[in-house]
């Protein structure tokens, strides 16, 4: 009988054939925590019995989330987690890296076929590199630090085939929101998805990160891409670890097949206060916005300030909003300000923040005032989400941001990219 | 293993997410649980804890616990007293982070449970006994492996006690 990706890569790390289903323990590749998540793992790692570090170099710490820390008790978590890489010796990647979810491919810790485990919802981000990697909280974390080992229920596969070329001004993030929107935040709970057709073949790495990123919005445990040649390429740059691109069998079992057509596809937004609430740009076109963001895990890649950048050279934010850019890692910053993105950005009247979550999580910089309507490239707009339980977060593309901070509302990128 | 207490029904009923039960802005001021428990719900129903105080069964429609990974969700909710969430569905993060701190989560039909229904949960016999409007719901129970996590504590009781995982 076939097997799907997932099927594939937690067999291999169990060392036993495993079908959807099953539970089965198995070798985590990597692993990790970011400033929210890591003072728990600590403190249980430490009521765990002779605990030591498993393997000190399949785990990392990043603060991102909160970073650099606003007020002294983050200040106190962020240096819980130093003495604590310091002692065992582990990876840290301190304030102005990145987001977790940038600085861990990029730092060559993922590769195809690999299975990672991280103590972030979002960390399925990297199924985009053929690997099935999953987000779970602080104790499972801990137990893989100290045991190398998790225990796993075998997904189902829901396999989303994409086909059909995107018009002009409809991006990676309007199919992903598209989706969201179709099969709902439950859509897909306890399942992994695999994202397959010519649409996904034809994006960019960039662009492929994005989708991935946001199949827990539909409650996937991971989001997996099959290994090309783009793929190999970008793990060329980044990754020394031995690659294992994984397929799915042509007989593997999928419990659902969902097709859809890209060039059907509009430019979407996330209205408040859930990611599936979900409607065409055109829709909410026009409503009065205060701040706009570009940046996060989902769209703070160099693509994604390239597209802003396209859109915004020789033009000016609208006096009445605030715009603010966090790029998704040091590395993204350096060539961005290489290209000279990052001076377009400022000159348009951008506020351009350090490398990390920035004002996503709501624990520091851009928290929105009562009643204030924010567009942001983020991936999750729930209520009090920024900091603020009586703004409201409409979620949308680069592209879409950056035309609607220009008008000062929102606006449908179509017409407005060459 | 069982249960008594009368229900809560939070003013949501599906997609209660964890930046709900404990907002963003508070996981990152608050490391001690108890001093967490108190902002439990905050964004959601400001009054959740005066209004349901003493009670220990929270009852929820589909995909309780959804969005982000924070364990500061199940902690919080158990430092305010819960011991139990019977929903029609979870959200999968929020499912293992709440089992592992010992947490009692069941999957059954909810809508004809009622805020101060008098609840008797029976773990053992897989039955969830409603006496205020007399009926019962029967759930499946726990694979052994999860049974007996609860049975230690949290997992962490568990991996203690057994050097590992034994399954």
């Amino acid at each position: 009988m076939g097997k799907t990706i997932a099927e594939k890569i937690l067999s291999n790390h169990a060392e036993r054939d495993l079908k959807a289903g099953d539970l089965a323990i198995c070798k985590v590749d990597f692993c990790f925590g970011q400033d929210g998540t890591s003072g728990l793992i600590i403190d249980s790692f430490s009521e765990l019995k002779n605990s030591k570090v498993a393997e000190k170099d399949n785990f990392c710490m990043v603060i991102d989330h909160s970073a650099p820390s606003p007020n002294e008790r983050v200040s106190e978590i962020h240096n819980k987690m130093r003495s604590f890489a310091q002692k065992h010796k582990i990876n840290m990647y301190d304030i102005g890296c990145g987001v977790c979810h940038q600085v861990i491919p990029e730092g060559g810790h993922v590769t195809c076929g690999d299975l990672i485990v991280g103590a972030d919802s979002h960390t399925c981000t990297y199924g985009a590199l053929n690997a099935f990697s999953t987000g779970m909280g602080s104790t499972d974390l801990s137990i893989i630090v100290a045991s190398g080992k998790t225990w796993f229920k075998v997904p189902e596969t829901v396999k989303m085939m994409i086909d059909g070329e995107l018009a002009k001004g409809v991006y990676s993030k309007d199919i992903i929101l598209h989706i969201t929107g179709d099969v709902k935040s439950d859509g897909c709970t306890y399942k992994a998805i695999e994202f397959s057709g010519e649409t996904i073949k034809n994006l960019s790495m960039d662009a492929r990160f994005t989708i991935s990123n946001m199949a827990i919005e539909v409650g996937a445990k991971a989001g997996i891409m099959g290994a090309d040649e783009k793929t190999f390429d970008w793990l060329e740059k980044h990754c020394r670890k031995p690659c294992k691109p994984v397929r799915s069998d042509d007989d593997a079992i999928y419990s659902q097949i969902k097709v859809y057509d890209a060039s059907k596809i509009v430019p979407m937004v996330a209205k408040p206060h859930t990611v599936d609430n979900t409607a065409t740009v055109e829709e909410v076109s026009g409503l009065k916005i205060n701040q706009g963001y570009i940046g996060t895990c989902t769209n703070g890649r160099l693509e994604d300030l390239r597209i802003a950048v396209s859109i915004l050279k020789n033009k000016k934010v609208h006096p009445d909003v605030r715009f603010l850019v966090a790029p998704a890692s040091n590395n993204i910053y350096l060539e961005a300000l290489a290209e000279g993105l990052i001076s377009c950005l400022i000159e348009s009247g951008a506020t351009i923040l350090p490398p990390g979550c920035g004002p996503c999580v709501g624990t520091h910089q851009g928290v929105p005032s009562d009643g204030e309507v924010v567009i942001s490239t983020a991936n999750r707009n729930f209520k009090g989400r920024m900091g603020n339980p009586k703004a409201f977060i409409y979620l949308a593309s680069p592209a879409t941001v950056a035309v609607s901070v220009i008008n000062g509302k929102i606006t449908d990128p179509r017409g407005y990219v060459k | 293993m069982r249960l008594k207490s009368r229900a809560i029904r939070l003013k949501q009923d599906n997609d209660v997410n964890t930046d709900y039960i404990i907002s963003g802005r508070y996981k990152f001021q608050i490391q001690d649980p108890k001093e967490l428990a108190k902002y439990v719900f905050n964004d959601l129903e400001p009054d959740f804890l005066k209004r349901t105080g003493g009670r220990s069964i929270i009852i929820a429609g589909s995909n309780f616990g959804c969005g982000s990974s924070r364990e500061q969700a199940p902690l919080a909710l158990k430092y305010a007293g819960i011991k139990a969430i019977i929903a029609k569905s979870f959200a999968r993060i929020f499912y293992r982070n709440a089992f592992n701190l010992g947490i009692i989560l069941i999957e059954a039909e909810t809508d004809d449970i009622a805020d101060m229904d008098e609840l008797e949960l029976d773990l053992d016999a897989g039955t969830l006994k409603n006496t205020t409007k007399d009926f019962e719901v029967k759930f499946n129970p726990l694979p052994e492996f999860m049974e007996e996590v609860i049975r230690d504590g949290s997992i962490v009781k568990y991996f203690n006690k057994h050097g590992g995982f034994q399954f």
